[in-house]
């Protein structure tokens, strides 16, 4: 008989064990703060960007505010500098913007209230030289050496 | 990434020279907000000043300390941008992690400090033995810590003091001091001085004041131990998602009661959050996993000035809470001018020496303290 069995043994109740998992009670306040910046959107268009990583969370704080928040319909996902998944929750114009390093580790999370999340959309330096950039795909169509025809 | 090298680039060419997409760059700026404690409204302000910013010249030394907050910074958990930060700077001068050694290296700062006269950073870490100190505690190339001290922040734009040693003395000052240490705030005295205290400080926070400073292009804003008030504007306590219980009285007695595993507050097992300023319950430890008090282990005050001396680690801090934060700023305040008294005389006998810097000889080193 090895000493192990002295060793008493308790079963923790099944409340503690629960399906929910614990949280301290954080995320509540971060969903008002949502809420208002989703008046905001609304009323004026004005969108609002909340850094999770700044809230002073305890374990399942997190866990317990996407489960609260919910999944919706689009999911995206950007490769630069590693990278960046985003999800729309089940409150249409908030989004989950998860960036990632290439190592798959977290940089920042944010809430954005916005139609559609700020990486998303062309950057604006970048839309102006798009008509340039297409401008010379066209050109170089044009030309008889690149034509399909020519071959 | 030595393609970054080019000094007289801008961040943002620099950046995409490398190859960054301006979504790549928007992330970056994204992560850095997120680092500098910024709220990210303030992103697109960062990218438009990131876009302009030079790399500064930056001067490592390292003195009497343990190489932790060297392990912090180069061990932390998103390589990815904080590389970006530490490559945006040119570290001319680092013990541990340049290449050069021996009179190279020594060459290689009295260079840096020659071509950015007046506008390189020179980050400290470790205790300095004061002038007063028997030298022979602590040699780079044979030349006291003092003396190098002097000589390299004598042109520079700023010095930070990244760790409790070179902050506040830290570990080598707890009583009796056998080397006379003393913080770098008690020795430079016309530079700004920066404390980014902990020990170790949290790597972000490090890298952090770095990027305010590319960024902005001047210091950030200090609380009245010279430390960033981003990142040390609050106490543990103030952000720790334990202070519910802390409120309702509700105490863990010891490390395996039912009120450590509920997740109680951890006051009376010598937490010392109420009196700690530091980002530790927001920007957590290890890749954001966890930080001390999420562990179960109360917050030992590892930011705080006399962090080995106050009191013992697991005794209840015993002032009331609510006062403690001024009447230790005011005592130390107090302190920091006597201090600064006596660093200034000191400092007069030394001046000649400095000028002509000679190495420790024997008969210094067998000088009593
Ligand atoms: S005393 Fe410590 S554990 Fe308790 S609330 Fe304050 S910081 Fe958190
Ligand atoms: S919790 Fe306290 S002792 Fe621990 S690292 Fe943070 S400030 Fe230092």
């Amino acid at each position: 008989m090895s000493g192990l069995d002295q060793i008493p043994v308790t079963i923790e109740s099944s409340a503690s064990c629960s399906a929910r998992s614990r949280d301290f009670g954080n995320a509540p306040a971060v969903l008002n703060q949502i809420r208002d910046a989703l008046e905001r959107l609304v009323s004026s268009g004005e969108e609002t960007c909340i850094d999770l990583n700044a809230m002073p969370f305890g374990p399942g704080d997190l866990e317990r505010l996407t489960e609260l928040l919910g999944t919706g319909e689009a999911e995206a996902s950007v490769e630069a500098l590693g990278p960046t998944r985003i999800r729309e929750t089940g409150i249409p114009g908030v989004w989950l913007v998860d960036y990632l390093n290439a190592e798959g580790q977290r940089l920042t999370l944010h809430v954005e209230i916005a139609t559609v999340p700020q990486i998303l959309r062309p950057q604006p330096q970048d839309l102006a030289c798009a008509i340039e950039r297409l401008d010379a795909r066209l050109t170089r169509l044009r030309d008889p050496a690149h034509s399909p025809l020519s071959s | 990434m030595a393609n970054l090298k080019t000094p007289d680039k801008t961040l943002g060419e620099g950046l995409r020279e490398i190859g960054l997409s301006r979504r790549g760059f928007l992330k970056f700026c994204a992560a850095t907000a997120s680092m500098m404690a910024l709220p990210p409204n303030l992103v697109p302000a960062i990218a438009a000043a990131l876009e302009q910013a030079r790399r500064p010249s930056v001067i490592w030394l390292s003195f009497q300390e343990c190489t932790g907050c060297t392990e912090s910074l180069t061990r932390s958990h998103s390589p990815s941008v904080e590389n970006l930060i530490l490559d945006l700077v040119s570290l001319d001068y680092h013990h541990t992690l340049q290449a050069a050694a021996g009179e190279a290296a020594e060459e290689a700062r009295l260079q840096a400090m020659e071509a950015n006269r007046g506008q390189y950073l020179v980050i400290v870490d470790g205790s300095i033995p004061g002038p007063d100190a028997n030298p022979g505690y602590s040699t780079v190339a044979g030349h006291s810590n003092y003396d190098i001290l002097m000589e390299t922040v004598e042109h520079a734009a700023a010095v930070i003091a990244v760790g409790t040693c070179a902050a506040f003395g830290g570990l080598p000052q707890a009583k009796p001091n056998p080397t006379g240490a003393m913080s770098v705030m008690d020795l430079v005295h016309d530079k700004p001085v920066i404390n980014v205290s902990g020990c170790p400080p949290i790597p972000m926070v490090i890298t952090g004041v770095l990027a305010h400073y590319l960024t902005f292009g001047r210091l950030p804003e200090l609380d009245a131990y010279r430390r960033p008030m981003a990142f040390y504007g609050q106490s543990i306590h103030d952000r720790c998602y334990r202070r519910p219980f802390y409120d309702k009285g509700l105490f863990a007695e010891s490390f395996d009661d039912a009120g450590a595993k509920l997740g109680w507050c951890l006051y009376r097992l010598g937490c010392k959050g109420p009196t700690t300023y530091n980002a530790c319950a927001t920007m957590r430890w290890n890749s954001g996993t966890s930080w001390p008090v999420e562990s179960g282990h109360p917050c030992l005050g590892c930011s705080e000035p006399g962090f080995w001396d106050d009191a013992g680690f697991y005794e209840p801090v015993s002032v009331p809470i609510g006062v403690t934060s001024k009447t230790l700023i005011e005592g130390a305040a107090v302190g920091a001018v006597a201090g600064a008294g006596i660093a200034a005389l000191a400092r007069k006998a030394k001046k000649e020496a400095v000028a002509n810097r000679q190495p420790v000889t024997i008969d210094e080193l067998e000088q009593k303290l």
